[in-house]
């Protein structure tokens, strides 16, 4: 079952073409890697699949309603969150509270019954507590739950994000650079971590990544876009042989 | 509820009942006479201002700077509409009369705030406070020219409603309805706004609506003080709601902290009662008062108690225990 279609999108900034026709098929529970050399287009395909730009042109489907011209948190709704290339954090609060934010759309009282905390208040805030607490335990992130975000070490902060993601409940989890800036031990613990989200709550990944370790060691499917085209697609074998991906990356 | 909430609520209930009794017996014995009511009452109005001008400027995180005109809009609201029901000579009640013209200050206050909120708030930072800044003045010269309302002269006959008993008490539960508007789902969106508005629209949060209601809840209790402010003085000029008193509010939440309720209660009365101490050396007095700003920019930028409250039942614990009294702070300051 097809989760997330993107269409012959293209993306112009004025005279350039930063994406140029470009197509993604995601299947329910794959884990797809989406590679490139730098200023290839990557980030840019991921700002239009989660509503951030707005494709010059091009289709994308997800859970068969178009989305194109949809809000970024419209987006979230109907199913697709994101985790940034530079951890987006709420700094100055805590593990637990990033959560319950991301929790937001299932927590159901209105304003009024927030203000005069009604029953309706309380058992809901609950819900969430539980729901958010539980999502921190699965990362082994339950000791940190009060602790500002700010504060907690590089790799966790890393893992808040996807938990925060996470916390939307989406069918399509996208991946920007998960492994930027990590050690290779940390790299080792994420690569487990992506494995096991996916079959924990069974869902699509879709991945940036410049660790070739890490994409090759986890991807089902691999695309290579260069100059915002895809250049190749197949299982990491078949592109570590493609003689396209390797003129990509080494140059003629 | 947990244990830990409600031994919170049983003791701020009681510390709230207490310091009205301290009241009490000062008005009863006449240790506290008209002029220090006076202050009292004006105070309370602040801590409403402040308060309400925090949910923007440190929920959100946004400069607001027109605070002056949201109130100038609730006090000639309401006390159009109090003037017109006492002249129906329906026989209510003082209470009810106030209680009736709080609110129609409010919304009507509510609802200029999201008319003039939805546009505005797509402009960031000190944009948006010119922005404000412009608003409030064209509230408060429509107000100079608006005869119905008394243009320059100010508009008179207003019944005076306000006592310090009845807003002590109303000011109690503003307090507690924008401490509980923080903490709610929705406070958190706002929250998470100012954190990272980026972050806050891809974890699925409508990050325009929620910047408009903030918005809007901010005038809404703006315009609650307004109708106060109009019914303790029993006049108001529009005059009184100038650029000068949009900054005090502002200098108020930036002292106490951007974002700690709790920071812009105490400072709101440190700066309503002090200027008024400072009356006896009258040529001193701005000399003071921007040298005690001066002084909090340089030791403490981030306000009184920058982000945190101040938490009374940790307070306690920390006097019981004898532990460091900063930790009777929430959350700890990590700077």
């Amino acid at each position: 079952m097809t989760v997330l279609a993107a269409k012959n999108i293209t993306m112009q900034f004025g005279g350039l073409t930063a994406v140029d026709q470009f197509n993604l098929e995601l299947q329910a529970n794959e884990l797809v890697g989406l590679i490139g050399p730098n200023g290839a287009g990557k980030t840019t395909i991921f700002n239009m699949l989660t509503g951030v730009y707005v494709p010059t042109s091009g289709e994308i489907i997800l859970n068969d309603e178009s989305i194109i011209k949809k809000t970024p948190h419209d987006i979230v709704r109907l199913g697709a969150s994101r985790t940034f290339q530079n951890i987006r954090l709420f700094k100055d609060l805590t593990a637990l509270e990033n959560v319950k934010i991301a929790y937001h759309n299932f927590i159901d009282y209105n304003m009024i019954q927030g203000m005069f905390r009604t029953k309706k208040f309380w058992t809901e805030e609950k819900k969430a507590h539980e729901e958010c607490v539980k999502l921190l335990d699965i990362f082994d992130m339950g000791e940190y739950a009060d602790t500002l975000a700010k504060n907690l070490p590089y790799g966790q902060q890393r893992k808040l994000e996807i938990a925060r993601a996470l916390a939307s409940e989406p069918k399509v989890l996208m991946l920007d650079e998960p492994a930027a800036g990590m050690n290779p031990a940390e790299t080792a613990e994420l690569m487990e971590t992506i494995h096991f989200i996916r079959n924990k709550f069974d869902i699509t990944v879709l991945l940036i990544e410049h660790d070739m370790k890490l994409v090759m060691g986890i991807c089902e499917r691999i695309i290579v876009v260069d100059y915002g085209k895809t250049i190749a697609e197949g299982t990491p074998d078949e592109i570590l042989k493609n003689p396209e991906v390797i003129r990509a990356y080494l140059g003629n | 509820m947990d244990k830990n909430k409600r031994k919170a609520y049983i003791i701020n209930t009681i510390s709230i009942i207490s310091l009205y009794l301290v009241f009490f017996i000062l008005i009863q014995t006449k240790v506290m006479n008209k002029y220090f009511m006076g202050i009292a009452i004006m105070t309370c109005i602040m801590i409403i201002m402040a308060m309400s001008l925090n949910i923007v400027a440190g929920f959100l995180g946004e400069m607001a700077l027109g605070h002056a005109g949201f109130m100038a809009i609730g006090a000639y609201s309401s006390a159009y509409f109090s003037i017109a029901l006492m002249d129906t000579g329906f026989p209510l009640p003082n209470i009810i009369v106030l209680i009736l013209a709080m609110l129609v200050g409010g919304i009507v206050t509510g609802i200029m705030g999201f008319l003039i909120g939805t546009p505005t708030l797509r402009l960031r930072g000190d944009y948006l406070g010119i922005v404000t800044i412009g608003f409030s003045e064209i509230i408060r010269i429509f107000f100079i020219n608006f005869e119905p309302t008394g243009g320059a002269a100010g508009l008179k006959g207003i019944t005076k409603l306000v006592n310090f008993n009845n807003v002590y008490w109303i000011t109690i539960v503003i307090i507690i309805l924008i401490f509980t508007f923080g903490r709610s789902k929705q406070g958190r969106a706002i929250i998470s706004i100012r954190e990272d508005e980026i972050a806050s629209e891809a974890a699925g949060i409508p990050t325009t609506r929620y910047k408009v209601l903030a918005f809007t809840v901010s005038s809404f209790f703006a315009g609650i003080g307004g109708a106060l402010y109009a019914h303790y003085q029993a006049f108001v000029e529009p005059s009184k709601f100038g650029f000068m008193f949009s900054i005090e509010m502002f200098v108020i939440v930036v002292l106490g902290g951007l974002g700690s309720l709790t920071g812009s209660i105490v400072a709101a009365i440190v700066l309503t009662v002090l200027p008024e101490m400072l009356r006896g050396f009258a040529e001193y007095r701005l000399l003071v008062y921007s040298l005690a700003l001066i002084v909090m920019m340089i030791f403490r930028p981030q306000g009184m108690l920058g982000r945190s409250e101040f938490s009374l039942t940790k307070f306690i614990e920390s006097l019981i225990l004898r532990k460091d009294i900063k930790n009777s702070i929430d959350g700890g300051e990590t700077r």
